[in-house]
Parts: C-alpha cells; sequence; structure tokens
C-alpha cells in the first residue's frame, strides 16, 4: 500500500530542491540581459565605463551561475532517483522537452559562459558581446524547454495512454511545444527573471549611491535596471493576468483554490481581496471582495460564470466513478483480453484513468472500490485552499509594490532627483528580496495548485515515486540539508562581499576602495 | 508524423546516440575530471593550480553539459532504463551528485578569497568531484555487467533489492570496483595529457611523469577485466522475444543466464572486436606517445582508447542495457525499454540538427583560447582567472 509519510517526504525533498534551484535562477536569466545591454553599449560607444560595468556585474552573475548549475544537476537527476514511476509513465513525453533542453539550451550557456569570463583579452570586442549575448539565450531557452515540460505537467496535451506499454505517449510534439499553458508560463517565467535582475542591479547600485561610492559607475548601472526593469515589471503584470485566464480555461480546479472560491456565483464573480478560507466548512469567512474582476479575469466576460470547488468536485466523482470503469478495462486488457469491446469501453473511458488511479491510495484495486472510498477520493481532488489563497496575494502585492518601486526610481532618476531622496534609495535597498519571494510563492502556486496530480488529470502525485524506503529519503535529505545549507552560507557570504566591494574589485585601480587606499599611502 | 526510419531503425540509432553522449562526456569532462583528480598532486604551490584549474576554466561548465544531456537522453529514449537505474543506484546516484556540487562552486569560487585554507579546500573539492564521479561510473557500469536486483511489476513499475547500505555495499564488489578503477584510470590519464598540452611546466612535466606510469596500467586493468569476464562472469542472452518493432513491453520476452554469453557479438559480428582492440592499444600508445613528448597525438590516442573501453561495455551487452539479476525477464533492452516510434523519431531530428551546431560552436571556443597558461598570466590576470 501507499506510505503516506514516504510519499511526504519525497514531494519535500523535490519542493525543497526545486524551490532552492529557483533562488539562482531568475537572476541569471534577468541578469545576463543586463549585461548583453551593458555591453552594446560598451561596444557601440567605447567607453570603457560600460566594460567595467559588464565585468562587475557579470562577477555577480558568475557567483550566482555557479549555485544555479550546481543545484540544477539535482533536478535533472531527481526525476529518476525519486520519481521513477513518473519517469516511466510520461519520459516518452516528459523527457522529449528536457533531452531538446539540453542539446539547444545547456550546451549554448554553458559553453560561452567560461568564454564570457575568462575571454576578454583572447577575443575581439564583437566576438566577447556576442559570447554574453548566447550566454544569455541559452538561459533563456533553457527556461523555454523546462516551461514547455512544465506546462505538460499542468496540462498534458497532444499524448495519449497507451495500455499495452503503460504510459504516455507522444502524439503531437506541436500541441505539446504550443500548449497554451506552457506559452502563458514561460513569458511570465522569463519577465519575472528579468524583474529580479533589474530589482538586483538597482538595490546594490542604490547602496553605492546613498554611500557616495563610484558615483559615475553606480548611476549609470541603476539607469540601465530601472528601464528594464520597469519594462519587464509592466509585463509580468499582464502576462500574469493571461496566465489567469488560462487557468480558467484548463486548470479550472487550481483558479477556484486560488481565488477560494468554493460555490459558482452568478457571473460576473466577484474577486475576493483578502478571507480566511476554511477547508472543512467549504467557504470563506470575512471576506473582503471587488464586484466582477474574478469574471473578467478569468472569462474576459461578464456573463461567463467561474466555477466554484464544490460543483468542480460533483464533476470529479463522475469522472473517478467513469475511471473505475477504465481501470478495470486496462487490468483486463493486460491480463490478454483482445476483444474489441473490452478495447472500446477502455478507450470511451480512458480520459478518466488518471481519476480511477486516485482511489489507489484507499484500495488495490480501484474497479471495485465502495461509496465510501470514492467519496473520499473526491475529497483529494481539491488542493488545499489557504495555503494558495495566501501565496497568490503575496505574490501579487510584492509584483504591484515592485512596480511602485521602479516606477518612482524612473521618474526620479529622469528628473535627476535621486541622491536628494535618500528614502527612496533605501527602499530600494530593502526591496531586495521581493522577487525572490514572488517568484518562489508564485511557483508554490502553480505547483501546489496542480495538487493532487503529478500530470494533472492523469497520474496521481503519490503513484508517482519510485520504490524506495522512508531511510532512502530520510539520508538523502540529510545530504541535501547539509549540502545545500553549506552552499548557500558561501554564496551569500562571497555575494555580499563583493557588492559591498563594487568595481574596486576588478583590480583595475581607479574605483572607491582602491584610489582611497593610494590617497591614504600618499 | 513523417516514418524517417522505422522504428527498429530508431531503437537502434538511439543506442549508437546515447553511446555517443557518453564518450562525448569521457572525452570533454572526462579531461576535467582527470585534471581535478591531478589537482593536488601535480600541481602544488597555488600559483601551479591556478595554472592546472585554468586549462580547463573556460570549458568545464560546456563539458558537464555531455553528461547533463547523455542523463536527458536516456530520459527521453529509454524512459524505463531512467526510472530503473537512477533510482536502483539511489545511493550512489546521491554520491556522484554531493560530488559533482564541489564542481561549480569549487572552480568559480576557488580564488575569490585569498586564503591558504579555503582555497586547499577548494582543492580538495575539485579532487573529489573528479574522482568520486569517476569511480562510481565505472562500478556502474562493473555492475551492468553482472546484472542489477531488480524487477518490474505487472504496472511496470521497477523495485530495486534492498534500501541504504544493504543496496550499496552489493554494489561494491571487486568486478565493479575494477571496472571502477580502470574509468578513474583512463579519464586520469586524459587529464594529464590535457595538461601536458595546455599548462606551463612544471605542471606539464609532472603530468607526463604520470601518463608514463598510469596509461600502461589502465591497459592490463582493461585486459585483466575482459579475462575475468570470461571466465567470472555469467552474461545474458535474449531466448525469445517479440519483433524489434512491437511496443515497448519488456515483460514480454525469455531472457537466459550463459557463460561467455556476453561474448556472443564478436562472433557474430567479427568488426567489433575493434572496439577491446582500441581499449587496450589506446592506452598504450598515449603513453608511449607522451614519453616521446607529443601529447597531443597521445590525448587523440587515448580518447580512441576511451572510446575503446567504453564501446566495449556496451557492445558485450548489446542488446541489454540493463539486464536483471534476480528476474532476469525484467532486464530491459534497447527493443523493449525505448520510447514510442514518434518520440524516437522527433529526439532524432533534434539531435541531428543541434549536435552539429554544438560541435561547432564548442571547436570555436577551444581555438579562440588556445595556448599554454603560464604563471604571468595568471598574475596578470589574478582578479578575473579562477
Amino acid at each position: 500500500m501507499i506510505d503516506p509519510n514516504f510519499v511526504a517526504l519525497s514531494r519535500w525533498q523535490f519542493a525543497g530542491t526545486a524551490l532552492y534551484h529557483f533562488l539562482f535562477v531568475p537572476l541569471t536569466l534577468g541578469l545576463s540581459w543586463l549585461l548583453v545591454i551593458m555591453e552594446t553599449v560598451y561596444v557601440m560607444t567605447g567607453k570603457e565605463i560600460y566594460k567595467d560595468m559588464t565585468r562587475f556585474w557579470g562577477k555577480l552573475f558568475g557567483i550566482n551561475f555557479a549555485l544555479g548549475v550546481t543545484t540544477g544537476l539535482t533536478m535533472e537527476f531527481q526525476f529518476g532517483t525519486n520519481w521513477s514511476y513518473y519517469s516511466h509513465y510520461v519520459g516518452d513525453v516528459f523527457g522529449a522537452p528536457l533531452a531538446i533542453e539540453g542539446l539547444m539550451a545547456f550546451f549554448l550557456e554553458s559553453t560561452f559562459i567560461g568564454l564570457f569570463f575568462l575571454g576578454w583579452d583572447k577575443l575581439s570586442k564583437r566576438q566577447h558581446l556576442a559570447v554574453t549575448f548566447f550566454t544569455a539565450l541559452g538561459s533563456n531557452l533553457s527556461a523555454l524547454w523546462i516551461l514547455v515540460a512544465n506546462g505538460w505537467m499542468q496540462n498534458p496535451v497532444g499524448a495519449a495512454f497507451s495500455p499495452e506499454t503503460m504510459r504516455m505517449e507522444m502524439k503531437s510534439f506541436a500541441d505539446v511545444f504550443f500548449n497554451p499553458v506552457a506559452q502563458v508560463k514561460f513569458v511570465h517565467t522569463v519577465a519575472a527573471g528579468y524583474v529580479t535582475g533589474s530589482l538586483f542591479v538597482l538595490g546594490i547600485s542604490a547602496w553605492h549611491i546613498l554611500k557616495g561610492r563610484d558615483l559615475p559607475f553606480m548611476r549609470r548601472s541603476f539607469a540601465v535596471a530601472v528601464g528594464f526593469g520597469l519594462a519587464s515589471c509592466l509585463s509580468v503584470i499582464v502576462l500574469g493576468d493571461e496566465s489567469g485566464y488560462t487557468l480558467g480555461d484548463v486548470q479550472k480546479v487550481k483558479l477556484a483554490a486560488i481565488e477560494a472560491e468554493w460555490h459558482t456565483e452568478p457571473a460576473p464573480a466577484a474577486f475576493t481581496l483578502f478571507g480566511l478560507p476554511s477547508q472543512d466548512k467549504e467557504e470563506t469567512e470575512d471576506k473582503i471582495q471587488i464586484p466582477w474582476l474574478m469574471g473578467v479575469i478569468a472569462t474576459r466576460s461578464l456573463d461567463k460564470p467561474v466555477e466554484g470547488l464544490s460543483e468542480l468536485m460533483v464533476d470529479h466523482e463522475r469522472r473517478i466513478r467513469s475511471g473505475m470503469i477504465a481501470y478495470d478495462g486496462l487490468m483486463k486488457i493486460r491480463g490478454g483480453d483482445a476483444s474489441p469491446q473490452t478495447k472500446a469501453l477502455f478507450d470511451a473511458h480512458a480520459k478518466d484513468l488518471g481519476y480511477g488511479l486516485l482511489l489507489k491510495q484507499f484500495t488495490e484495486n480501484p474497479a471495485q472500490a465502495t461509496d465510501a472510498e470514492v467519496k473520499a477520493a473526491v475529497k483529494t481532488t481539491i488542493p488545499t485552499v489557504w495555503p494558495l489563497f495566501w501565496s497568490f496575494r503575496i505574490m501579487v502585492g510584492l509584483g504591484f509594490l515592485m512596480l511602485f518601486v521602479f516606477a518612482a526610481g524612473f521618474w526620479l532618476n529622469a528628473t535627476n532627483r535621486l541622491e536628494e531622496n535618500r528614502w527612496y534609495l533605501w527602499l530600494a535597498v530593502l526591496a531586495i528580496p521581493a522577487p525572490w519571494i514572488a517568484c518562489e510563492t508564485g511557483w508554490f502556486v502553480a505547483e501546489f495548485g496542480r495538487q493532487p496530480w503529478a500530470i494533472g488529470e492523469v497520474l496521481p502525485t503519490f503513484l508517482a515515486t519510485s520504490s524506495l524506503t522512508t531511510g532512502d529519503l530520510i539520508f538523502s535529505l540529510a545530504g541535501f540539508l547539509t549540502f545545500y545549507t553549506l552552499l548557500l552560507v558561501i554564496e551569500i557570504f562571497l555575494m555580499q562581499k563583493y557588492a559591498r566591494l563594487g568595481p574596486s574589485s576588478l583590480g583595475l585601480g581607479r574605483y572607491h576602495h582602491e584610489t582611497k587606499r593610494a590617497l591614504t599611502m600618499k | 508524423m513523417f516514418d524517417l526510419l522505422d522504428y527498429a531503425t530508431l531503437k537502434f540509432v538511439w543506442w549508437i546516440l546515447v553511446g555517443v553522449l557518453l564518450m562525448g562526456f569521457a572525452i570533454t569532462d572526462g579531461m576535467d575530471m582527470g585534471v581535478g583528480v591531478l589537482l593536488p598532486f601535480v600541481a602544488r604551490t597555488d600559483a601551479e593550480r591556478r595554472i592546472a584549474i585554468n586549462t580547463v576554466g573556460p570549458h568545464w561548465d560546456g563539458n558537464q553539459v555531455w553528461l547533463i544531456t547523455a542523463g536527458g537522453a536516456i530520459f527521453a529514449a529509454w524512459p524505463a532504463v531512467y526510472a530503473a537505474a537512477f533510482s536502483g543506484f539511489y545511493m550512489a546516484m546521491l554520491l556522484v551528485l554531493f560530488a559533482l556540487f564541489f564542481r561549480p562552486v569549487g572552480f568559480d569560487y576557488r580564488s575569490k578569497i585569498d586564503d591558504t585554507l579555503w582555497r586547499s579546500a577548494w582543492d580538495w573539492g575539485l579532487f573529489v568531484s573528479g574522482a568520486v564521479p569517476a569511480l562510481i561510473f565505472g562500478v556502474a557500469f562493473g555492475n551492468l555487467l553482472q546484472g542489477v536486483p531488480f524487477h518490474l511489476d505487472d504496472m511496470l513499475r521497477s523495485h530495486y533489492q534492498g534500501s541504504l547500505l544493504t543496496a550499496l555495499l552489493p554494489l561494491l564488489n571487486p568486478f565493479a570496483l575494477l571496472a571502477g578503477v580502470i574509468s578513474l584510470g583512463m579519464l586520469t590519464v586524459h587529464g594529464a595529457l590535457w595538461l601536458q598540452l595546455r599548462a606551463d611546466d612544471p605542471v606539464a612535466s609532472r603530468a607526463r611523469k604520470t601518463t608514463v606510469a598510469l596509461a600502461p596500467v589502465v591497459a592490463l586493468l582493461f585486459l585483466g577485466a575482459g579475462v575475468w569476464l570470461w571466465f567470472g562472469v555469467d552474461g545474458f542472452r535474449v531466448v525469445s522475444a517479440p519483433p524489434h518493432d512491437a511496443a515497448s513491453n519488456p515483460l514480454a520476452k525469455e531472457v537466459a543466464r550463459v557463460a561467455h554469453a556476453w561474448f556472443d557479438i564478436y562472433a557474430v559480428v567479427p568488426a567489433a572486436k575493434a572496439a577491446p582492440v582500441a581499449g587496450v592499444l589506446g592506452p598504450i600508445v598515449a603513453g608511449l606517445l607522451a614519453s616521446a613528448r607529443r601529447p597531443g597525438l597521445g590525448f587523440v590516442a587515448n580518447a580512441f582508447g576511451m572510446v575503446g573501453i567504453i564501446g566495449s561495455a556496451g557492445l558485450s551487452m548489446f542488446p541489454f542495457i540493463m539486464p536483471s539479476s534476480i528476474d532476469p525477464r525484467s532486464s530491459l533492452t534497447i527493443w523493449d525499454a525505448a520510447s514510442s516510434h514518434f518520440t524516437l523519431t522527433v529526439m532524432f531530428v533534434a539531435a541531428a540538427i543541434l549536435l552539429p551546431i554544438v560541435l561547432g560552436y564548442t571547436i570555436w571556443c577551444y581555438a579562440r583560447m588556445w595556448g599554454r597558461v603560464t604563471a604571468d598570466q595568471i598574475e596578470a590576470q589574478s582578479h578575473s582567472a579562477y
């Protein structure tokens, strides 16, 4: 039988290592383009200060990138080590974008990144700029392919189940690639990365401006970051709204859970700004609502309803019962029954097989499940609502806060009043963690909101694990905890050391700490 | 979509392609791992160590992608193998992973702090991140050749015998350890040849002495492993199976354990003998060329040797990828562990377009960065070099 503790440990390990990996990814995605912008200005104008900017921010980029590579390895291994049934069941579809990610994206960024750091003296200006560009392109392509893979977990299009091979098989590569969920996720995620990179440069520049150090260098860095950041932040918000629309179409459960909408409301549905969702009572208490807004976001209309969780669960019960027939048919086919009737019956119910598999946590044979077991399985078809409700609101709230930081910074910079508004510079420094918190809560919404599914409506998470023991998981979790803590301490130590040092760390002899030392030596 | 190649041919092509990726990994990233293994020994002062590290500094990250892509390709082309091997070898995979953690940070962080303890700690980190994976990859092949204790249930879920130490310790048996030492040895020789090409003295001359001493040992051990395989390890043979172009279902075949079956292929396809011959001659020739101070040609010879050694393991097991010692019919072969015809076609097209492009810009990058790394250069770039 399924051991819930073992499943929980497997999930904790994946969630922990994935969220940890994503501490480093968004900065890589965004900072790489900022480096391209800075270096392009250098190549076009020939001003050395832009080369120094590329090299200094590139140094911080490298400290971050090293841990991105380190923790990315874990992700590559982990589907096989800890989610082996998942790997067998969907590898035919899910493995392809991952392999293409390696061939198209990882090779590109990783082959050129070494030349970015070490090739300044061996490459011409234009060659080096090309190297920087290909590094940025590679990291962004990697986001594309991994989000095609992740989009398929949310919305598994372009594939069908084969009873013969007992797995999902790809039918249309174009459907997998142009999956609407994958496309909106990609643009939303990379734009969030651009915001992260921009706020990182913005905040550190603001700190140096507050200290009055290397002002020409830091003002220019601030200007590049604030422009790129404002455009990106607007994109994230618009594209996030687009994600909401896509969810209303294909992931109704997630949308209803994010909104804590327990019952279908008359159209156009209201948006719940705040409230206290209760899973037991199936309602949200003490709500503050904005009329109409939800209906407009999710359906782009005033007359279509947004379905509530209770109504969705009625439909889930129907699909679980249909899934029992599919499971029964599957067992007969795998037992050697080749009759056309069995095949026709299975085919008619095949799309509900995943719902039938949900019963596996209560009974060995879903085909014979009792009414009580079906009712229990229905309860598991929706995720726990309150963590989703709140994570989503944290993410959106931070998004608007960052929009304010960029807009105000843009205005102050354009009107040349940055240095006299010290409150703003401090705000920019304090806002540095905001994009990371927003990214992590965003991923939490996306993946916790997918539960109980590993692959939406196809493969339940509890079935997707490897056949390991709790002891194996405790060992690996302890290992990850030890190494990841150690690496994080080292990374933050180096990052803050070099961020504080500023361009003096390049050893060029013309920046704050070096000129100060030269003066005192006289 | 389009039936570019028939299903059976594609299954065979993917066996070749996964082999190519593993060989690509050995030739490129194996060299970095070899440099990591040698680092504490052939480079003694900080300046020498920075020379050694910077010979692979611009390239190690791209090279490592051969390993990552081989993993991704196994996932996409042989999902059943990816599932059974990665979860079955759980403890070993974790050891490899934890060791690999020290590579990116070792390269990038080491020289960012000017402190002896800090730097020597990362040097040993680079040693571990080279030695442990090199050893364990060999151990894995050694175990594949003996069969692995796993079985598939009727839902095709893979179950492995044992957990924690009861799963790990049986993997460290004498034959597998011999395979591990061969793997470690061949990658170390490879790294040593690279250092002779790209590092300044005294690092290069120490690396030459290492090569001359170690390369013949690798050849001898590989030959010894072949003899052991003949006398001491029973092979696997497919007794009956569905046609090669049937849908992948491992449980539909009969498999027997037969003495000397791992040598079947060399009788059926005599040309296959080229692989073990290259495996023995490659390292010997590489050692001779190193002592004649021709490390460039030696590097090529050793690359052929590694292709021969990896090729011998793959050919001997053909068509098996992962034989099962406790339930032979659960064994995974290239015919019954593969993805669907459609997926193999898509992946083949992707690889055919992208691999040549990758090779092209990789060569460009090596060409631009070519030249001997000297102490003067490191001194001049002490703030930017690794």
